[in-house]
């Protein structure tokens, strides 16, 4: 049967639909067009014209920061994932309600101040003459090049994504089922072996998601490479900077966009089939 | 301690509302008794419309500016390009994007006579590209120098006299470049030895290559605008490629330990200049600030301005620094019948920072970004 088209319904869905084309197809239609345009002497022409595509995908540079990229993204996703775990873990099970609702509230407070405040406070912490040093020397050890490295992306990334992690985490943890974990302790099953054999699959919807969203961040910020990476290496999003700085080429800079957004995409997706895969539900 | 709490609800809605309104509406009445301030837009470089320099010309001419930011020729050309004619009264440029600006009909035409080039030192008065067949259409306003940038802890100015300085293994990760490839290449440029640093041909732009390449290993990072403030401050970079006392003289004022050399193989210089936007209905206060800012105390101003220092082309200009703030003018080099800054130029140690002459400018770009993933 089909179901007829109401006025009702549609004053409720419109606005979204609306929202939807102004706000993100729209753009994004314009973005697509834009990588098709040329640039002569700074001034940008709408053209039909794959030059860009082309000198673009032609690049080792482009190759080299994408695959740098994906990896540290990756990485990051994994890294926050895993020191996330025992805390959201440990909030969901071991923390009474009061308890879980102060530490729900801790991990919203990082989101008061900017990030890219937070970030420069790393600098402090992470330089050559910085406080993690100094407290080394004390010891005799050091100083450490901790700040410009991969290193210090990583806890720029980790600062960006740890909290909602923990979240979304902690979320899908609290709603396992109880009485599978009593079911495999009544099994003797140990509590290393619950965690990971009931505990960890029975939230897996949750807990890929977060990894997806630490993975999204941190693709496409450029905060982090550039204040606690120092620019080195060169991020998909760095490029896309680098590349409207000279001669205007804002159709470069789309190719790379574009790019990122399909490969957010394409992950996003398999995330998600991962995530949901034999459930019936 | 209730009481006043309690004693604001016997005051009716209305009461309350008519009083707020009213006392809502107390400025906007008073400051009707005097004319409404013109708006003059501005599109520049962060820091050239904030009080310390617009003030007083506000002030007397009952002007206020609402300035539009830009980091970059190529995000100014940008921003321009994007809007209606007339959206930007002043346009600051640096020397190179001028041409870029005129061509694409972005500035109006200026009259000579209006401005004080009589003030200036000679080799400022006709500014290679501020002029276009005979006609004006910037005029400049300050300038500076780009060389070798280090931490006086960590070297000495004789060590900073040449760009060798980079490749030593004391700076091995401490090396920062300003991400820009103009000023970083034209330094390269003038360490392979090319006296005209952009204007180069295809064996020399190899040689330029290969040397920027072969100090990769030296190098700590590449940086914005915030980020080689921040590391230059704390010593994580103890030399800095591409810039000049525009940054390390902010630093130094505020009691870092950084200083810039310009070294023996030559250094570069900055131009900034001021243009009118086509189109825009308010050329005449336009014109106005232009001769402010061209003026002795305007190029005063000017040279002390506090997002970053310059140097003037004004005499006049450097007399009455030498007169307000003499120590100012003898820390960048202008005082008038000493070794100062223009010698420099008419030794012919500095060289304009140009767009490349006989590569494109992709070809460059293209150049920096396989350096920095090298």
């Amino acid at each position: 049967m089909r179901r007829s088209v109401s006025l009702y319904g549609l004053t409720f869905s419109l606005p979204l639909l609306l929202w939807q084309l102004v706000f993100f197809v729209s753009p994004l239609c314009f973005l697509v067009a834009l990588s098709f345009w040329t640039v002569k002497n700074f001034r940008m022409q709408p053209d039909f014209d794959t030059i860009n595509w082309v000198t673009m995908y032609g690049r080792s540079v482009f190759w080299m920061a994408y695959a740098k990229t994906m990896a540290m993204a990756s990485f990051a996703a994994v890294l926050t994932s895993v020191l996330a775990f025992p805390l959201s873990y440990a909030a969901a099970f071991k923390l009474s309600e009061t308890a879980r609702r102060w530490a729900v509230f801790l991990m919203v407070i990082p989101f008061f101040t900017s990030y890219l405040v937070r970030v420069y406070s790393w600098q402090i912490f992470l330089s050559d003459a910085g406080i993690i040093n100094v407290m080394l020397g004390w010891i005799g050890l050091g100083p450490f090049h901790l700040l410009n490295t991969v290193g210090a992306t990583m806890v720029g990334y980790l600062t960006l994504a740890f909290p909602l992690v923990v979240l979304l985490q902690m979320f899908s943890l609290v709603f396992v089922d109880r009485t599978l974990i009593e079911a495999a302790h009544n099994l003797r099953s140990g509590r290393i072996r619950t965690v990971f054999a009931v505990v960890i699959p029975s939230a897996r919807v949750g807990l890929v998601i977060a990894a997806l969203f630490c993975f999204i961040l941190s693709f496409g910020d450029f905060v982090s490479p550039i204040y606690l990476g120092g620019g080195d290496p060169t991020t998909l999003s760095i490029l896309i900077t680098d590349t409207t700085k000279s001669g205007q080429q804002w159709p470069r800079a789309a190719v790379i966009a574009i790019t990122m957004i399909i490969t957010l995409l394409a992950v996003a997706f398999m995330a998600v089939r991962f995530a949901y895969k034999g459930r019936t539900k | 301690m209730k009481q006043p709490f309690g004693r604001h609800a016997n005051i009716s809605r209305r009461t309350l509302l008519s009083t707020g309104i009213a006392a809502l509406a107390t400025p906007m009445l008073a400051r009707r008794a005097f004319a409404a301030p013109t708006e003059l837009t501005m599109l520049a470089w962060y820091g050239h419309a904030e009080p310390d320099v617009v003030a007083e010309f506000e002030a007397e001419n009952n002007v206020k500016f609402v300035p539009k930011y830009y980091t970059g020729g190529d995000n100014m050309l940008g921003l321009i390009s994007q809007s209606d004619p007339g959206t930007y009264d002043v346009i600051l440029s640096d020397a190179e994007y001028v041409q870029q600006l005129n061509a694409a009909g972005y500035i109006e035409e200026l009259d000579p006579a209006d401005y004080n080039f009589a003030d200036y030192f000679p080799e400022f008065q006709q500014f290679p590209g501020h002029w276009q067949d005979g006609k004006l259409y910037s005029v400049l306003t300050r300038f500076g120098f780009l060389g070798v940038s280090y931490n006086t802890d960590a070297l000495t100015e004789a060590e900073a006299a040449s760009y060798d300085v980079y490749w030593n293994e004391k700076l091995k990760s401490k090396v920062g470049h300003f991400d820009w490839h103009l000023p970083n290449l034209g330094q390269m440029s003038l360490a392979s030895g090319n006296a005209t640093p952009y204007d180069i041909d295809a064996a020399a732009w190899q040689e330029v290559q290969a040397k920027t390449l072969s100090l990769r290993s030296q190098v700590g990072g590449f940086f914005d605008y915030g980020g080689t403030f921040s590391s230059l401050e704390n010593g994580q970079m103890l030399a800095f490629a591409g810039i000049g006392d525009w940054i390390t003289g902010v630093l130094q004022k505020n009691g870092a330990k950084v200083a810039t050399r310009i070294p023996d193989e030559g250094g570069l210089q900055w131009t900034e200049s001021f243009s009118i936007g086509k189109g825009s209905t308010k050329a005449e206060l336009a014109k106005k600030w232009i001769q402010y800012v061209t003026s002795a105390k305007g190029q005063v101003k000017s040279a002390n301005m506090a997002a970053y220092p310059a140097l003037i082309p004004s005499q006049k200009g450097w007399e009455l620094l030498n007169k307000e703030l003499p120590e100012e003018a003898a820390r960048q080099g202008m005082v008038l019948g000493k070794s100062n800054v223009m010698d420099m130029i008419r030794s012919g140690q500095i060289h304009y920072r140009q767009l490349p002459i006989q590569q494109g400018l992709d070809e460059w770009n293209d150049f920096w970004s396989e350096y920095k993933s090298a």
